[in-house]
């Protein structure tokens, strides 16, 4: 067992990756919120970067299999937590997702509930007897994966429980599942997906309806995807320049240094921006494939691609957002996006990848 | 090592405290993992194409939008030029309101109900409207209301908030302000939303969806010259509406004053003789064609129509039996009676069919064709004089019958009867001359002799409208020069008078038994004026068959009178008009009387005034002198 990671273990090329990325947030959250009462948002941002690249060092010098032998009171502690939400939670733009803490913090509970599923789908998988998932081993995690999803939907907070698809799928994925279940899985994701469609709360509905055809009612729920594609494409080739972008400026874009900051770094930085921005996404998410390429066991390589897939789904449902592609869903996109919970959520599953890097040579 | 097992890892290196077992060997899902890579690779793609899709394939399709997103013009309507009387009184004036209009851009159709309510407008008008806009661009605004009480201005600023609705916005604009009591309300008439069917007119190809034009009347005809060109404001708003940055105001050019030639002293006077009644009275200049009086009743308020005219009041301005918004004066056509009897007697004149002492026995009535024609009492043995003077029909008879109807038919045309005068009002009646060829074009049919009897009195298929008449009778008295009459000054000097060369011998005997008429205890007589030489006719028209008219009591006579004054070069030609009166036209002669009345006091009121003025100040007098000589050269 390493007793300590070394300096040049950890993964540089990803830190630095991270680095830029949040550096381009912080400069759209200066722009998108300067002269707005949320000003202040930048520096607060700064402050949150810096926090959790201290979580993700930390986090880096616990071995992950430590941690997972405290999988389940982490899972159980989560859980609860979530019920606390529903309870005594923060309520804000319709919906319940934040507890608060002495000191004006308010944290999101489910960002940080995902790490807990993490480690407990590498945990399970890990402990698998057999070559292929057996069917009562799906039923069981989806089961334990499936509880805090639905104490998320309640709040009700749809994208963020969603997010918790992508870990469970790419666990079974890696893990081997037969084709028929796969076959049985796409039927029963039809069923739920046709039933549930009639349990969804009328403004989700209404989200739906809009992403299929937002001209239908572009003041209404259309009016974010319109807006935000009208952002984009008004950016063209080279932006409009940084606080030079008119609807992010003059608020045409809604919550531009949240959930559509991707909007207003597009209207302001243009394609090449994007472009930049997408590399480095996508060099961070390749960072963490090879980290589990090289993992030391399998748990590693689990944890590595649980971080990786929930990432490449939050980048795909947010940014397919922000181009018009994917319904709005208001999820953040991570390491951009303004607020302490997704930043720290995304920094300590860093810390996670970095915890399995450094340990690689174990064997 | 492919397979290992738990127990030989457990046994060779405990990697994990506790009873946690892993198993070992991260290479086992290589594909797998590869299969995520190239998964993250169509993620990308996919994302990527889609900004491609928007910022480099149609960025100025966004770019354009953005921008309309952020630039809002706001119209600056243009007030309406005024009209003025001849001496330069306001007749129509403006003022200054408050309009709503709503932004399509933001507008929720949920709110549409509530805004109605919260406006008193009907919801049914207001969704029909925003219909009508919906194939306009979304950025051009829509006024909903105009005149906004200061209610509605209390519920425009309570609700305009983003959160309420923000579609609401108000802009300055200039109200028409009418008289009051619909004094010359016909001829003003009033403007109006252009309306579907004008704008695919090609002389409203200029003016857009909402634009406010003329309707009817002088607003209609002179609206190029009243309409101003409406400002913009431009400004940089945010989402909510509010303006950061203002870009620049295009400021409204008002459009210019229009002078009539109508003096408002003597349209009171016509106004108030024909109130309650109706008809029409219309005075004008023969020797120019300026009209100075033009009333009709029963009128309208067009304040009503000033601001968008409810649909309750133009339920009741349209199902009126009285036809409140006809213009008598230019399209009410009506038989003129006796009215018509100079005209017959100067076609027999000149056509040498009778002169001065060709006479005709008045037993009551006449023989022709097998019928016999009664007249309204007996006069004996009648010539031209005695026959105008006291419109004695069956002198008419004889000499109508003498003339033969093409002959009349030809001298009416040339006076005016049977066409439009070409006032510059619109939609004017031309009334009807009948002759040989008019009935066989209308009616396929040979012309019957006997009907010639009938138009000799101006019965059968002759119509005219006051304005044609005054004209008619007016060109004549002034020895055949007829002026196209009209309304405004700048019309005056437009075109030369259509002049006709007539035997003016018979024009005096046809004066002369005009003034016989009035002042030679004729049917006229209470037109006199002392001091003031007054020629004039009455008459009083059937409007249907005898029978007809005595089995309906609602179907009575219409009474006429036609006077003017002095009797050579007159100054002034009054037509009167009575609808459904039953009593002879020699009772509406009072009212032809009083405007020519208020007209002579009026001229010697100014004449005393400028006298005295002179009389004191020698400078104006001079003054005074050389703007005669001006106005004479």
């Amino acid at each position: 067992m390493l007793q300590s990671a070394g300096l040049k273990d950890f993964d540089w090329t990803m830190f630095f990756v991270v680095l830029i990325i949040c550096g381009l947030g912080v400069l759209q959250i200066f722009s998108a919120t300067h002269g707005t009462i949320w000003q202040g948002s930048w520096w607060k941002q700064l402050l949150f970067i810096a926090a959790g690249v201290l979580l993700m060092w930390l986090v880096a010098h616990i071995d992950y299999h430590a941690l997972m032998t405290q999988v389940y009171p982490l899972y159980i502690a989560s859980v609860v937590l979530l019920v606390v939400v529903l309870l005594v939670g923060k309520r804000a733009f319709g919906s319940t997702r934040w507890i608060a803490f002495p000191g004006g913090v308010h944290l999101q509970v489910s960002e940080f509930a995902k790490i807990a599923v993490i480690l407990l789908v590498a945990r399970f998988l890990t402990e698998l007897s057999s070559e292929v998932l057996k069917l009562q081993d799906l039923l069981k995690l989806s089961a334990v994966i499936l509880v805090p999803m639905a104490l998320i939907a309640k709040e009700p907070d749809l994208g963020t429980a969603l997010t918790y698809l992508p870990i469970l799928g790419v666990g079974i994925f890696l893990a081997g599942l037969p084709w028929r279940y796969w076959t049985a899985i796409a039927v029963i994701a039809l069923v739920v997906v046709t039933v549930g469609y009639g349990s969804l709360h009328s403004y989700q509905k209404a989200r739906i309806v809009s992403f299929l055809d937002p001209e239908r009612d572009p003041q209404g729920t259309g009016y974010q995807l319109i807006q935000s594609k009208i952002a984009v494409g008004a950016g063209g080739t080279w932006g409009k320049g940084v606080t030079k972008g008119s609807q992010t400026q003059l608020r045409f874009l809604p919550v531009p240094h949240t959930d559509f900051i991707f909007s207003a770094f597009a209207e302001e930085h243009g394609f090449i921006g994007v472009m930049v921005v997408m590399v480095l996404y996508f060099v961070l998410l390749m960072q963490i494939v090879q980290n589990a390429q090289t993992a030391p066991d399998r748990a590693g390589m689990y944890v590595c691609m649980g971080v990786g897939a929930l990432l490449l789904f939050h980048i795909l449902v947010n940014v397919g957002m922000v181009v018009g592609r994917m319904p709005v869903t208001g999820i953040p996109l991570p390491l951009m996006s303004y607020g302490g919970s997704s930043i720290w959520s995304t920094f300590l599953m860093l810390g996670l990848v970095n915890s399995v890097r450094v340990r690689r040579f174990v064997n | 090592m492919s397979f290992p097992s738990l127990e030989h890892h457990s046994d060779q290196q405990p990697l994990l405290p506790g009873k946690i077992q892993l198993r070992d060997d991260p290479k086992f899902a290589a594909t797998k993992m590869a299969v995520f890579q190239y998964s993250a690779v169509v993620v990308f793609l996919f994302l990527v194409t889609g900004f491609w899709d928007l910022q480099i394939r149609n960025p100025e399709f966004y770019n354009e939008r953005a921008e309309r997103n952020r630039i809002k013009e706001l119209p600056i309507v243009a007030p309406r030029g005024k009209i003025l009387d001849r001496d330069g009184r306001v007749i129509v004036d403006n003022h200054s309101t408050w309009s709503l209009i709503l932004s399509r851009e933001n507008l929720k159709t949920e709110h549409l109900r509530q805004i109605a309510d919260g406006l008193h407008l009907d919801y049914t008008d207001l969704y029909k409207k925003l219909q009508r806009y919906k194939n306009r661009p979304k950025y051009e605004p829509i006024i909903i209301k105009e005149e906004l009480t200061p209610a509605d201005m209390a519920f425009v600023e309570a609700h305009r908030d983003p959160d309420t609705f923000p579609e609401m916005e108000t802009i300055e604009s200039q109200r028409r302000l009418y008289p009051e009591n619909g004094i010359l309300a016909h001829v003003i008439g009033y403007t109006g939303e252009i309306s579907e069917s004008e704008l695919d007119l090609p002389q409203y190809a200029k003016y857009n969806q909402g634009q406010i034009v003329g309707k009817t009347g002088i607003e209609r005809e002179y609206n190029d010259t009243l309409i101003g060109v409406d400002g913009e404001r431009q400004s940089v708003v945010d989402n909510r509406g509010r303006e950061r940055e203002l870009l620049g105001i295009k400021e409204a050019k008002p459009g210019r004053n229009l002078q009539l030639t109508v003096d408002l002293d003597l349209q009171v006077v016509a106004e108030l003789a024909l109130e309650g009644r109706r008809g029409a009275v219309v005075a004008l200049n023969p020797q120019n064609g300026e009209v100075l009086a033009m009333a009709s009743q029963p009128t309208f308020d067009p304040n009503k129509f000033a601001v968008r005219i409810k649909n309750a009041d133009w339920r009741e301005l349209t199902s009126d039996p009285g036809n409140p918004l006809l213009n008598r004066a230019i399209q009410a056509q009506c038989a003129p009676g006796s009215t018509f009897k100079p005209i017959v007697a100067i076609a027999g004149l000149e056509t040498g069919s009778v002169d001065e002492n060709t006479a005709f026995n008045c037993p009551g009535g006449a023989n022709y064709f097998g019928h016999y024609y009664k007249c309204w009492a007996t006069h004996g043995s009648v010539s031209l004089h005695k026959g105008m003077a006291q419109s004695c029909d069956s002198y008419f008879y004889g000499v109508g019958n003498k003339t033969g109807i093409d002959n009349i038919a030809f001298y009416a045309q040339q006076a005016g009867i049977g066409t439009k005068t070409g006032i510059d009002l619109p939609n004017e009646a031309s009334g009807t001359m009948p002759s040989t060829e008019w009935k066989l074009r209308n009616f396929r049919q040979k012309w019957f002799a006997g009907e010639t009897i009938s138009v000799a009195i101006g019965q059968g298929a002759v119509t005219v409208t006051p304005l044609q008449l005054a004209s008619a009778i007016g060109g004549l008295a002034a020895g055949g020069v007829w002026h196209r009459p009209h309304m405004t000054v700048a019309a005056s000097k437009v075109e030369k008078p259509r002049e006709w060369a007539l035997n003016q011998e018979n024009v005096k005997k046809i004066v002369y038994g005009m003034y016989g008429v009035v002042n030679e205890g004729g049917t006229g007589g209470r037109a006199k004026l002392p001091g003031i030489d007054v020629c004039g006719k009455t008459g009083s028209a059937q409007v249907a068959s005898a029978e007809y008219e005595a089995a309906h009591k609602d179907v009575k006579d219409n009474a006429w009178f036609i006077g003017y004054a002095p009797c050579n070069n007159p100054e002034i030609i009054v037509a009167v008009l009575w609808e459904n009166v039953g009593v002879h036209g020699q009772f509406a002669a009072p009212t032809a009387r009083d405007v020519m009345k208020s007209y002579f006091d009026k001229k010697t009121r100014l004449a005393e005034a400028e006298a005295a003025r002179v009389r004191t100040n020698p400078v104006a007098a001079l003054n005074s002198a050389f703007l005669f000589r001006k106005l004479n050269n």
